[in-house]
């Protein structure tokens, strides 16, 4: 006969009231927000007037986890970036060089002279000896400075692959060495990534890792994907070097160990310089906007110890001369060294907005990438787009609900307005697990939400009709209602399982709002199922207990 | 007094018009497939690369007047078309222009949409740009490929399980239903010029996902009627297994239909594209659970044996119990 177990039926009710619950906060979306924010706030930067006044617009002992809102619901920029990991084996091997040659060096009397040569192709170092009869010897000297690579993949292997072809020596990464690398450079971009998005504040950025080398960027409330690029896609390497002359000439040719940068303002404006830098930004601990003595904005900064020492004795050492200051390969000032600076800090002048000098400071905080980036994907969406589609959405929801549910009522009568019941209970759990699990609702994941109101009644109209079957063969309501669930269930398991896995494909493979979708079509499967076999069961046994009707109609 | 789609008792032969229907479903997928060759997908950004940009406008939208002070910024291929939705009212007025992926450039250089947008703010300073998206070329081939992935692996995943649930002929039916329904989508995509993105394979396979649970409910009546009369012919139990889950199966279609075509008349220009494609494929796959799966089953023949072992007893969906 038609019985549940008391503890089944408190465990159903007690998922059905966890779901409203955690549903709940959704209906209050901006008050939830304005909460959350403000204990965000209180977390990071200490408790205000305000912000405990803010926090208390909604109970703390409420559930207080909402739905994310996608990009394309809430406005924003999206974008996909390519790190150009090989850029970073250039600057490895343009440190090997002063260990090769040193290494070369103490054996001068076998190799004779060495000499780098300038076209080696990229990520190659090579080197010429002037005596070819040496290479053995020269081999085995560049061999022993090979390090064993730190890896979990690379366990055993060196990080350098070293060959030698009458008289000329080629050093490069090993594979093993590359593939560490290559992972390191994309931790430090993502980690650099996020110190610089994290430094404009905004609420939820989403920073991830896609793949081999390249990285997800989605920034939700910023203006566009330019200003986005702008903070994230510069390189930001502050470099200091000695300026050897300047000149209006853009075809100078630089001589050994120098370069050539040109003006960050002034287009016709070129600085040879030693191209070994004095200091770098890797040596600053701070930098912030400030203002010159003339009230110009400026960004001061400070170098660590090290960097201040080096810096004390260098101005000190060349007191008079021009001393450039490079932002990713372009000068943005080439002052003159007055006096000896030795407190370890300094002032980067230019021709500075606040805004430009805000922005410098932070990239300069945050540290510069290893390696530059190459956009595939951008997406900006306004948020008054956004809130169409919520609005848009919103009301179609409505209407589908209210349509549903008067179809059901009209077709099943009283057997239909229990699955009414579960279909309403259905949309408040999925609301909540969404919440509980942070999952992004997109727009597709709105369509998601009101595919699962049309389909979710499936399972109820599988069992309803059902049991009108087993009405027929007339062996008692209570009977017919057993059968009627016994009997559908393989094709409603059946059924959802192969929507399930559609489900999870679209998740593994999708992407964005795509992958909101899934995610969306996923749970509202499981939430619709828990629905139709569990609580639209309990409802009509605990009707049913009370009414003990002799005949029903579904 | 109920309302009913069907009558309580229906005995339809679903097999009276089997040849009729066949050449229904095998023109309308030659067609389809013609239609792909020869007018071809209207691919959106996200498979081709290149810039889209939407804009809003009080005035309303002359898209001859746009593509005058775009063209002679030398882009390309440009294609402008304005959006129309009724929830717009006369003051929003909104178009879509869409770019060619650049030469030489992964994603379109920010340099070129200010390029665009301050030429088109020339010409209507009211007009704003709620949304400006630029795929790559490198982006746009591996998405292609991801979403043929998709498709092919969601049809697989679902051989494979149909096959173990039933026999290999109910998932070979399943499979001939899925592919007529996606093959008949991307037809009417390319007859009608749709735009096909993203959200157009996400829609694809939800069609494959419904239409497979109409198909399996059949399947799963038709396994049970197969052990129950075992002697009657394989049509005869076909028809009665499909007449009875008929009601069924027009209850689901007309509750999902009325929550798309809700979707679909309100829910914004944004998706519609998308709620287009299930509501096309949740029609589309209705038919082809009722008139494709079924028949290709019975042309396969079927083992006519199923009373032992019980296929829904003793496996982990055999006793769940409320």
């Amino acid at each position: 006969m038609l019985q549940i177990a008391a503890w089944k039926r408190v465990l159903i009710w007690a998922v059905c009231l966890a779901g409203i619950l955690f549903a709940f906060p959704n209906a209050f979306y901006s008050r939830v927000e304005t909460h959350n924010d403000a204990l965000a706030e209180i977390e990071a930067l200490g408790a205000t007037p305000e912000r405990e006044e803010a926090a208390g617009t909604w109970p703390g002992w409420m559930p207080n986890s909402l739905v994310n809102l996608g990009l394309d619901l809430r406005g924003g920029a999206h974008l996909l970036a390519e790190v150009q990991v090989a850029d970073v084996y250039d600057d490895r091997m343009d440190g090997y060089w002063l260990n090769v040659r040193d290494a070369l060096v103490e054996i001068r009397d076998q190799v004779g002279f060495v000499e780098r040569l300038d076209d080696a192709p990229a990520g190659e170092l090579q080197v010429r000896i002037s005596n070819p009869d040496g290479l053995e010897a020269a081999l085995s000297a560049v061999r022993a400075l090979a390090q064993p690579v730190a890896s979990l993949t690379g366990v055993g292997a060196t990080d350098l692959v070293v060959s030698g072809q009458g008289g000329v020596i080629t050093v490069a990464l090993s594979p093993e060495e590359k593939a560490a690398t290559d992972n390191r450079t994309i931790q430090q971009s993502l980690e650099i990534i996020r110190r610089r998005v994290d430094e404009v504040g905004t609420r939820e950025p989403t920073i991830q890792r896609q793949g081999a080398d390249r990285i997800l960027i989605q920034v939700p409330g910023i203006g566009s994907a330019e200003e986005l690029k702008e903070l994230i896609g510069t390189t930001a390497r502050l470099t200091f070097h000695p300026v050897v002359r300047r000149t209006a000439n853009p075809n100078v040719q630089p001589g050994p160990g120098e370069a050539v940068f040109q003006d960050l303002e002034i287009e016709d404006e070129y600085y040879v310089v030693e191209s070994t830098p004095v200091l770098s930004g890797e040596d600053l601990v701070d930098a912030q906007p400030s203002f010159d003595q003339n009230g110009q904005p400026s960004v001061s900064f400070r170098f660590n110890p090290q960097g201040a020492r080096v810096f004390g004795q260098y101005t000190s050492d060349n007191v008079g001369a021009l001393f450039a200051t490079v932002l990713d390969d372009r000068v943005i000032t080439a002052p003159q060294i007055r006096e000896p600076i030795t407190g370890g800090s300094g002032q980067i002048t230019g021709n500075f907005s606040v805004e430009s000098s805000t922005q410098l400071a932070i990239l300069l905080r945050a540290g510069a990438l290893p390696a530059e980036m190459v956009f595939l994907e951008e997406r900006t969406i306004g948020p008054e787009l956004g809130q169409d589609s919520i609005e848009a959405g919103r009301i179609a929801c409505i209407v589908a609900f209210v349509a549903v549910l008067a179809f059901m009522a009209l077709s099943y009568g009283l057997f239909g307005i229990f699955a009414n019941i579960a279909l309403l209970l259905n949309v408040a759990i999925l609301f909540g697990v969404l919440s509980a699990i942070g999952a992004t609702l997109t727009l597709p994941g709105i369509a998601g939400i009101v595919l699962t109101i049309g389909m979710a009644v499936d399972a109820n109209v599988l069992v309803f009709e059902r049991i009108r079957e087993e009405l027929k063969t007339a062996k008692g309501p209570s009977r017919a209602i057993e059968l009627g669930y016994e009997r559908a269930l393989s094709a409603i398991i059946d059924a959802n399982i192969t929507t399930f896995i559609t489900a999870v494909i679209l998740f593994a493979l999708g992407s964005g709002p795509v992958r909101g979708f899934a995610v969306t079509l996923g749970i509202g499967i499981l939430t619709s199922v828990f629905t139709a076999i569990f609580v639209t069961r309990l409802i009509i046994v605990m009707w049913f207990e009370r009414k003990r009707p002799r005949t029903i109609e579904v | 007094m109920r309302l009913r789609l069907v009558p309580a008792e229906t005995n339809y032969d679903f097999f009276r018009y089997a040849r009729l229907t066949m050449g229904i479903s095998i023109v309308a997928m030659i067609a389809s497939v013609l239609l792909w060759l020869t007018v071809g997908l209207n691919f959106g950004i996200d498979f081709r690369g290149g810039t889209t940009i939407r804009t809003e406008a009080v005035q309303p939208v002359d898209t001859g007047a746009y593509r005058g002070v775009i063209e002679p910024l030398g882009l390309g291929d440009v294609s402008i078309s304005e959006v129309f939705d009724p929830s717009f009212g006369a003051d929003k007025n909104v178009a879509m222009i869409r770019i060619q992926a650049q030469e030489g450039q992964e994603s379109v250089s920010g340099d070129v949409i200010l390029q665009v947008e301050t030429a088109l703010q020339g010409l209507d300073p009211s007009l704003t740009f709620t949304s400006v998206e630029s795929v790559g070329p490198k982006v746009s081939g591996e998405l292609i490929q991801t979403a043929v992935i998709a498709v092919l692996a969601a049809l697989g995943a679902i051989l494979i399980y149909i096959w173990l649930r039933f026999e290999w002929q109910f998932s070979v039916g399943a499979v001939v239903a899925l592919f007529h329904d996606v093959i008949l989508t991307i037809g009417i995509f390319s007859l009608l010029q749709i735009r096909f993105d993203l959200a157009t394979i996400a829609a694809l396979l939800t069609i494959v996902g419904y239409s497979i649970n109409d198909t399996v409910v059949i399947f799963d009546r038709l396994r049970e009627n197969l052990r129950k009369y075992k002697k009657k012919p394989l049509v005869d139990v076909m028809n009665l297994s499909v007449n009875e889950t008929l009601s069924r199966t027009l209850m689901t279609s007309g509750t999902t239909l009325l929550a798309l075509i809700a979707l679909l008349a309100l829910g914004g220009d944004v998706i519609r594209g998308f709620v287009f494609a299930i509501t096309w494929g949740v029609i589309v796959g209705t038919y082809s659970s009722v008139y494709v799966a079924k028949n290709v089953v019975l042309m396969l023949g079927v083992k006519r044996d199923w009373s032992k072992p019980d296929a829904n007893q003793g496996n982990q969906f055999g006793n769940i119990d409320a």
